[in-house]
């Protein structure tokens, strides 16, 4: 179960970074970074996984005595809930700028963008 | 042709470097040092039904706000970039938009105040359910996002949401400093008794705590949501 999720998430990273690698136009290339960031995620808590176990919440199913035997690893989710947050943020950030890059421009095609090509 | 080689000859080197970390993997039987920590200490010391609460609001509170200050900064770069186009276009912003459809405009009257009550409901009982500030922030900016496509002219005051945002930012550290007074440290959670576990007053001040943060995140999407949309008619 966890290569499963762990092999998807390897996949998503590389086909974001194919789209990012190969696309020219801008918006694609941001919408790839959001699939190469998806499979970040995936991999991250397919790393905390264990199997027969059951989420970091106790109630009447996961008694406090018996919680360190019957959870999962709670960290890797902690992080990922943080990855995601900054994930969005990033994201509205490349998009904000894109539109600004537009409006100056006039092209989402990154080869018109040279400036800063070497 | 050359270029897209290239790329094909890196991506073959990434994924050979996931395959042997993958072929490599061999999943835990037990949970690490830290892991144990978390899940034998949480109950007595933290007293959160939610183990990820404990850890993002009270052991590695000092993180979330760094988080939360990441988010805040992403909001008034969005703001900042956004709001100098907007100023040389204002005049053509009144370009007339068709009415948006029955469907969309009776929906969002009914879901809005459900979405909203959803979001508030899991930033409350963050400490108890999946869930938290950060997702129910994010279900109050869908919220938002929803009236938006009803009515993209739709105008929010930017006051209101950064009054909110400030005031919710403001509270969080308060009760960050509170902790050092009346309590172990900066963000401890224990000002207030811990009660038993499971109940919604418990765990100290991590609800308050979550509760903000809830506010915060969902003024900061909110607050880039608008900034994007109102884009739409420069």
């Amino acid at each position: 179960m966890s290569y499963i999720a762990m092999t998807t998430g390897f996949i998503l990273i590389l086909i974001g970074f194919y789209g990012a690698l190969t696309n020219r136009n801008i918006l694609r290339m941001i919408i790839a970074f959001t699939v190469a960031n998806t499979g970040v995620n995936l991999v991250l808590v397919a790393v905390g996984y264990m199997r027969g176990r059951t989420a970091p919440i106790l109630d009447a199913a996961v008694p406090v005595t018996e919680a360190a035997a019957r959870i999962i690893d709670p960290i890797p989710q902690a992080l990922v809930l943080t990855a995601i947050v900054i994930g969005v943020g990033v994201t509205a950030l490349m998009l904000a700028f894109v539109y600004k890059l537009y409006a100056t421009r006039g092209s989402l095609d990154i080869s018109n963008y040279t400036e800063l090509k070497w | 042709m050359i270029k897209r080689l290239v790329v094909l000859l890196l991506l073959a080197g990434i994924g050979a470097i996931f395959m042997s970390l993958l072929l490599g993997y061999t999943p835990d039987n037990e949970l690490n040092l830290t892991a144990r920590y978390y899940a034998e200490h949480t109950a007595q010391d933290i007293g959160a039904a939610n183990i990820v609460t404990a850890i993002i609001v009270t052991y590695r509170g000092l993180d979330t706000l760094g988080e939360v200050t990441v988010l805040f900064l992403t909001a008034a770069i969005v703001g900042l970039v956004l709001a100098q186009g907007r100023q040389q276009n204002s005049q053509r912003s009144q370009r007339k938009l068709p009415e948006s459809g029955e469907l969309l405009q009776t929906g969002s009257l009914l879901l809005t105040p459900l979405i909203l009550l959803l979001g508030v409901y899991v930033f409350v009982n963050g400490h108890l359910t999946p869930g938290g500030g950060f997702q129910g922030g994010a279900i109050l900016a869908s919220a938002i996002l929803l009236m938006l496509l009803t009515d993209p002219m739709r105008h929010f005051s930017h006051r209101l949401i950064s009054v909110l945002e400030s005031i919710s930012g403001l509270i969080f550290i308060t009760i960050g400093v509170l902790g050092i007074i009346y309590a172990g440290g900066f963000l401890d959670n224990r000002i207030l008794p811990t009660g038993s576990l499971g109940q919604l007053f418990s765990a100290g001040v991590i609800p308050i705590i979550y509760s903000f943060i809830g506010l915060k995140v969902g003024a900061e999407f909110s607050s880039m949501l608008v900034n994007l949309s109102e884009t739409e008619g420069s």
